[in-house]
């Protein structure tokens, strides 16, 4: 019953006038909760810029790289980011173009997470080269060397894969808030209704304005959705496109595209639930929604699970002993820890969400969605770390590798700098969306007259 | 002497003279525009807190044309995506294993990429200069914050001898409201 997807618990009736103020609500004073987590955000971002000002001074030692490891936590983190924002446009592009209704009310807030996480995201390669203020030697621009970038590797595709997509994503989001920041300016006062006055851009709701921008919107959703799929694809290839036993196949980019998604959805349930209790939003964001997003994290796990499977099955069938060496070392090598952590976390764990006791559950749902991102983050170290480190062409390596404070102190910073942003989103601009919220339920007409 | 500022002509052309009202509901909505458009009103502007169908068929308009910013935008990304990757390689040619310098597989990924992005940053200027051209076509038309929140809207430009008819015209079909601007 998508058009009853909004509606609160029998008894009371969800209107324009309603939905416009609960959500303005939200704008107001979210409370000591709020602040108390915001605080916690800004101290772990403190720690992160603590840790990265060493590694900026000292250089990239302080990383615990060692040889064959020199992609170790921060390209993890990258890849970790990149993949959390992927479920955001997923949720706001495909599930747009597949008219899915109960996306309204869930759909700004995975958004918002995509541009965020991309923001995180992209902080990580540049941490990573190590000669961090010379960045901007990605960019393809003219300079006095007459050098330009190699655009045979991926790592340039992933660039710009990653440069459209934090624009496309960022726009995008812009976009869907323009109206409801219309909305939220005719309803509050004081300074904010200044600063939506600026933000909303003139919109009025007119039929020329709307006219342009529901084509635009769906033209903007067609778009998204080819780049969501090419952007993890991309990512993956940075891997798949090197000879690295564990890398080297062609699975990558369906599998990536599907754990990033995985992943995502499952951000999305970890940064709803406290959203939905901090700003009181349990009649617009319900159990519904929450179980909808449950099947899509089930399904896209599911298709994880089968790719981890393929993976071990290539190994043993494909015959190649560098291949097979590589996968048995990330099953029972030094490394077993990680790789169980991922197969117990993704492949086994959801499988609980096949009940709908545990998908109508917020509280299973919530604690669920924290091992997926557990689970989701050590995918993402096998294949980086545990690969490179098993990698049987070295025979003379010295292959352990053990992340310093400068990792896990730039990986807390990152999870600061998110959460930072997100939260300050969320208390600042219409988290849920006001006009698509509207949009699924009746519209008032003369026959049956709906009143606040 | 008081100069003009030119951003004024653009953004606050003087108050259009006309007839708003304001409807609860919207089927009276579309009867209203039903009525005007056969009235042989053509250039009212109407509210809405959200697009619906019903609206978008009574006025009957054509089809945006941002499409075709999406779709020269996207066809511009493309052949920058194509003109930089290949200029670039044989502006800076580096040879590996005899392989083509300039070689199309791996670019069609910046290609891509491009095509999208200058793609949607088309759409995004396509619905900012139609929006804009047509508030200037339209002038200073009259506006109530309900507008965004739960109510509808028509405005329809008219000189005051003829207000009295669309004020009628607007009450007969169930306007809650209505007022001269």
């Amino acid at each position: 019953m998508p058009e009853t997807a909004t509606a609160p618990a029998r008894g009371t009736r969800v209107t324009y006038d309603f939905v416009t103020r609960a959500i303005a609500r939200t704008l107001g004073n979210p409370g000591k909760g709020y602040f108390a987590l915001l605080a916690s955000a800004v101290a772990l971002l403190a720690v992160g810029i603590g840790c990265l000002l060493m590694l900026l001074r000292y250089g990239l030692g302080l990383a615990g790289y060692s040889h064959p490891v020199y992609w170790a936590v921060y390209i993890t983190c990258f890849v970790f980011w990149v993949g959390i924002a992927h479920s955001g446009t997923l949720i706001s592009a495909i599930l747009f173009l597949f008219r899915s209704g109960w996306r309204t009310a869930v759909y700004r807030t995975a958004e918002a997470m995509t541009v965020f996480a991309v923001m995180t995201a992209g902080l990580f390669p540049l941490i990573h080269i190590g000669r961090q203020w010379y960045f901007y030697w990605l960019i393809p621009y003219p300079n006095e060397r007459g050098l330009w970038p190699n655009f045979k590797s991926p790592l340039i595709w992933d660039e710009f894969a990653i440069g459209t997509y934090f624009t496309v994503s960022t726009v995008f989001l812009i976009m869907g808030l323009i109206p409801d920041i219309a909305a939220a300016r005719d309803v509050v006062s004081g300074w904010r209704k200044r600063l939506y006055a600026i933000t909303s851009l003139g919109w009025r709701g007119t039929n020329e304005q709307w006219r342009h921008y529901t084509r635009g919107y769906l033209y903007l959703a067609a778009l998204a959705t080819p780049l969501v799929l090419s952007v993890h694809s991309v990512v993956s290839w940075d891997f798949a496109m090197a000879i690295v036993p564990g890398w080297h196949a062609t699975i990558f980019a369906p599998y990536f595209v599907a754990g990033a998604i995985y992943s995502g959805v499952a951000m999305v349930i970890t940064l709803l639930v406290p959203i939905r209790k901090l700003f009181h939003l349990e009649e617009l964001i319900t159990v519904h929604h929450f179980e909808n997003l449950a099947k899509l994290c089930l399904l896209t796990g599911m298709i994880v699970a089968y790719a981890y499977c393929v993976e071990f099955f290539t190994a043993w069938f494909g015959g190649h002993p560098a291949e097979r060496a590589a996968f048995w070392y990330r099953a029972f090598g030094p490394f077993w820890w990680a790789s169980w952590t991922m197969i117990i976390c993704n492949a086994f764990l959801p499988q609980l969400l096949w009940f709908k006791p545990i998908r109508t559950s917020i509280l299973a749902l919530f604690v669920i969605s924290i091992f997926v991102n557990i689970g989701m983050w050590f995918e993402r170290f096998v294949i980086i770390v545990v690969s490179l480190a098993g990698e049987p062409y070295e025979r003379f390596a010295n292959a352990t590798y053990n992340p310093t404070w400068a990792d896990w102190g730039i990986m807390a910073g990152s999870f600061g700098w998110f959460f930072m942003w997100f939260l300050l989103f969320v208390k600042n601009f219409p988290a849920v969306s006001i006009s698509e919220v509207k949009e699924v339920l009746p519209a008032p007409t003369r026959g049956k007259a709906v009143h606040a | 002497m008081k100069l003009v500022n030119p951003l004024t002509a653009i953004f606050h052309p003087p108050p259009t003279p006309g007839v708003l009202g304001v409807f609860g509901h919207l089927d009276a909505t579309v009867d209203a525009i039903g009525k005007l458009r056969q009235g042989g009103h053509t250039d009212f502007t109407v509210y809405s807190p959200i697009p619906r169908h019903e609206i978008e068929d009574a006025l009957d308009q054509p089809v945006s044309p941002v499409r075709m910013f999406t779709l020269i935008g996207g066809i511009a990304g493309c052949a920058v995506g194509a003109w930089i990757t290949l200029y670039m390689s044989y502006d800076w040619p580096i040879v590996l294993g005899g392989k083509p310098v300039g070689s199309i597989p791996p670019y069609v990924v910046i290609m891509f990429e491009m095509t999208i992005l200058f793609g949607a940053l088309a759409t995004i200027l396509g619905i900012l200069f139609n929006a804009l051209f047509a508030a200037r076509r339209l002038g200073t038309v009259a506006y109530d914050a309900r507008f965004t929140n739960d109510k509808f809207g028509i405005f329809v430009p008219c000189e005051p001898a003829r207000a009295g008819q669309v004020e009628a015209l607007l009450r007969g079909t169930g306007a809650e409201e209505v007022r001269r601007a």
